[in-house]
């Protein structure tokens, strides 16, 4: 390929791109106008989703292929700046997007450990992993392990792994899209799920890695422009600045200015929160001896509970004048009662957390590792960097990521794109911390102090949405509300900054599209890494290496019919926490491929056996440790030296590497044609031997 | 595959550079957090140094990082295939 074409080529691209990125604002504005006029919001929001869901439908389909590299690496001539964006949508995920503000929001520093996992892996991708990968230049990840030590055992432990970490992504993905496109047009989850799924199928399907390349620069398009919009709307009501990265640090020194004050008796607004804390302590207290007499009367104890609710309730409705608000109270409290020692036990326990949490001072956002005792700080350290480790690792590690990289035209491409998909990346992850204080600001200053009669817009209508995401209650009955009423649910700083920013609707409904968009996307590259590495690795050089090309393709468009029927229903069982999902994909990728390729590039000695064991060693220790400490599983065994289990993969990514090492060394050096290989990967420049 | 002393020295040089670049990544991340408390009394355009660093600076260093590696590499890709043609 001429240099002069791939420019031609990448001109033509940004013409298009910048085309539709006009027509998209048009779009909205136009939708905007249609608000003034009283068009009703679920109409909106059903216009502005169907539109994105149908326009990425409508470039799968003008993309589709049958051509083996078009299908799989996407013709392995998208130019770097176009692989970034794509790169970063395909990166970019549900729970990224919607929830790391909220996040953020909630935990001030310590949460920055996420900021920081997600972008360093990227220098990790660039230096290590990523130009010696396009050097290589095949198609799947387990490709190259499979070439790299021979023989069919390593190629299908990685396909295994890489199976493994996607689906259980993909999970995550798929159950981020049923929320916002049940949430947003009052469809079904269940509905909304398949709905995703037969956008993600379209395209995928028809194209493989082009139609997915193309839809996701389209994709990402829209969700950088959802995420930067309200950011800079309310940045511009605060400060009066459009960039709120650059000046957000006045803010967050009046945050905690505000936060000395609240959390300060001698002040009058801070004597309110101690009062408030008061009652909360108590609360505390109350819970925990319910759970005492819990374990000590069992059965009995429960059913005297019970008994006493169910009389109280009985008395309450007798009374002729009793107070409407007190009994609904009453009974929901009865309702929600537990019915066994188990979920009672797990029940109050989450109160008397949930209330001594609230009990206690305010911690400061800006405050890193926060907590009055030294253990807890040192705990709480350990676990920012091992998580930050294990993000970083993971990001290194996970195959839909690095199965990118294949698709540019050459290895110093491939070097660019990493760094435009870090660009790109970061325009996100330097706003979110930005977007975290301003509303935070926002609720410690205009929030806190105001009446319970005239709480702002935004505060009631997502009050009345979901209780989990907001709610206020005047726990001290003085009409004021005091920043311990308050109750955030961490997506509800995403969702609710248009509001607060006191934006029309349609941009509400242009996040959630740009959620979409980030669920999709990253659905997108994970279903294609699943169908690949088992129609190319299992079936193509496993099974039958002389199945011509259009059988390969139809095993592969199969595949992916079925890998995306078993998420959606898998999905459909809402299996638990979307952040523990994510965190045991990061780790579980970490443990099990980043020993072996970094190895298989900077160490020649490194051999078959080695890889065999250091793969399964990583995968097994990180599995047992999910499995030991997961609330998904029930075992919650005791953590080993304090790790959270989000950091699995601190424990896989040692074993896997002593695993490589010490299988290697063990065993005989791997041969020549495996040597040259590697010396084939490491210099790019040179004449090329294969 | 024949390795020459030009071979040797251009993957040298690029580990060279790779172990450079890495170190930075290092201290940046890693370093910085773990002092996080002690150096919270050091401002920068109004955040206290570590925050600013997690949230910004880092992802700054690691931008400059990736582009450096991007630009040397293709420089010393660049004078090792000149070479080799002559």
């Amino acid at each position: 390929m001429g240099g002069s074409n791939q420019g031609g080529f990448s001109a033509q691209l940004k013409r298009y791109y910048a085309l539709y990125a006009g027509g998209f604002i048009g779009f909205v504005v136009m939708l905007a106008i249609l608000e003034q006029m009283g068009v009703p919001n679920k109409v909106l929001g059903y216009l502005l989703l169907g539109a994105t869901v149908l326009l990425y439908a409508a470039i799968g389909i003008l993309c589709r292929t049958s051509d083996v590299v078009e299908y799989y690496v996407a013709g392995r001539r998208v130019p770097a700046f176009f692989n970034g964006m794509a790169t970063a949508a395909d990166w970019m995920s549900a729970a990224s997007f919607i929830g790391l503000a909220g996040t953020l929001y909630l935990s001030g520093y310590d949460g920055l450990a996420f900021v920081l996992g997600w972008t360093g892996g990227f220098c990790l991708v660039a230096l290590l992993l990523a130009p010696y990968l396009r050097k290589f230049g095949q198609f799947t990840i387990p490709d190259f392990i499979g070439a790299r030590y021979g023989g069919n055992l390593p190629r299908a432990i990685a396909v295994f792994a890489a199976i493994l970490c996607s689906f259980t992504y993909v999970i995550a993905q798929i159950y981020g899209m049923g929320l916002i496109i049940s949430r947003f047009t009052g469809l079904d989850f269940g509905v909304g799920v398949f709905v995703g799924l037969g956008s993600v199928l379209v395209c995928s399907f028809l194209g493989g890695m082009r139609a997915v390349t193309w839809t996701q620069v389209a994709q990402y398009v829209i969700l950088i422009v959802a995420y930067i919009i309200p950011v800079i709307w309310l940045s511009v009501k605060h400060t009066g600045n459009p960039v709120p990265q650059l000046t957000y640090g006045y803010v967050l020194s009046q945050v905690t200015a505000r936060e000395q004050v609240l959390n300060d008796p001698q002040t009058p607004e801070g004597a309110r929160e101690a009062e408030v804390r008061s009652i909360f302590k108590l609360r505390q207290e109350e819970a925990e001896s319910k759970l005492k007499a819990l374990e000590k009367g069992g059965e009995v104890y429960l059913a005297e509970e019970k008994a006493r609710r169910v009389d109280f309730v009985a008395g309450l409705s007798a009374q002729h004048k009793a107070d409407p608000q007190s009994l609904v109270a009453s009974k929901r409290e009865l309702s929600e009662f537990p019915e066994n020692v188990a979920s009672a036990r797990s029940q109050w326990r989450m109160e008397a957390d949930m209330d001594k949490l609230k009990a206690g001072p305010i911690a400061a956002h800006a405050e890193p590792f926060a907590s009055a005792d030294e253990t807890t700080r040192d705990k709480k350290r350990k676990n920012f960097m091992a998580l930050v480790l294990c993000l970083m690792v993971g990001t290194a590690s996970l195959p839909h990521i690095l199965m990118r990289f294949y698709t540019t035209s050459s290895v110093q491409e491939t070097r660019v794109s990493v760094f435009w998909t870090l660009f790109f990346i970061s325009l996100i992850y330097i706003t979110a911390p930005a977007l975290a204080v301003l509303a935070k600001y926002d609720v410690y200053t205009l929030l806190v102090g105001s009446s319970f009669s005239e709480l702002p817009g935004w505060v009631s209508a997502w009050a009345s949405v979901d209780k989990s995401l907001m709610s206020v209650t005047d726990i001290n009955h003085d009409g004021i509300v005091q920043l311990g009423e308050i109750t955030i649910g961490g997506d509800l700083i995403m969702l609710a900054t248009p509001e607060i920013a006191n934006l029309p609707y349609v941009v509400t409904a242009l996040v959630a599209a740009g959620g979409l968009a980030a669920a999709l996307s990253t659905a997108d590259g994970l279903m294609l890494t699943i169908a690949n590495a088992l129609s190319h690795d299992v079936y193509f050089k496993m099974i039958d290496p002389l199945a011509p090309t259009s059988r390969r393709m139809i095993i592969s468009k199969a595949l992916l019919l079925v890998v995306a029927v078993l998420a959606a229903y898998i999905t459909s069982l809402k299996p638990g926490d979307i952040l523990l999902l994510v965190g045991a994909a990061f780790s579980l990728a970490a443990s099990a491929f980043f020993p072996a390729l970094a190895l298989g590039i900077f160490w020649k000695r490194a051999n078959k056996y080695g890889a065999i064991i250091g793969m399964l060693g990583g995968l097994i220790t990180c599995m047992f440790y999910i499995y030991l400490t997961y609330p998904f599983f029930g075992v919650n065994a005791p953590l080993w030296w304090d790790i959270n289990p989000i950091s699995a993969g601190i424990f896989g990514i040692p074993a896997g590497f002593v695993g490589v090492i010490i299988g290697s060394l063990l065993t005989a050096p791997p041969d020549k044609n495996i040597q040259e290989l590697v010396d084939m990967v490491r210099y790019p420049g040179f004449k090329n031997q294969t | 595959m024949q390795l020459s002393e030009k071979h040797r020295q251009y993957w040298i040089k690029n580990m060279r550079l790779t172990g450079l670049l890495l170190l930075v990544w290092f201290v940046a991340t890693f370093v910085v957090s773990w002092y996080a408390r002690e150096l919270q009394a050091i401002t920068v355009l109004g955040f206290p140094f570590p925050f600013y660093m997690a949230a910004q600076g880092a992802l700054l260093i690691y931008l400059l990082l990736v582009g450096i590696y991007a630009k040397s590499m293709d420089k010393l890709d660049r004078e090792y295939t000149e070479q080799e043609k002559e």
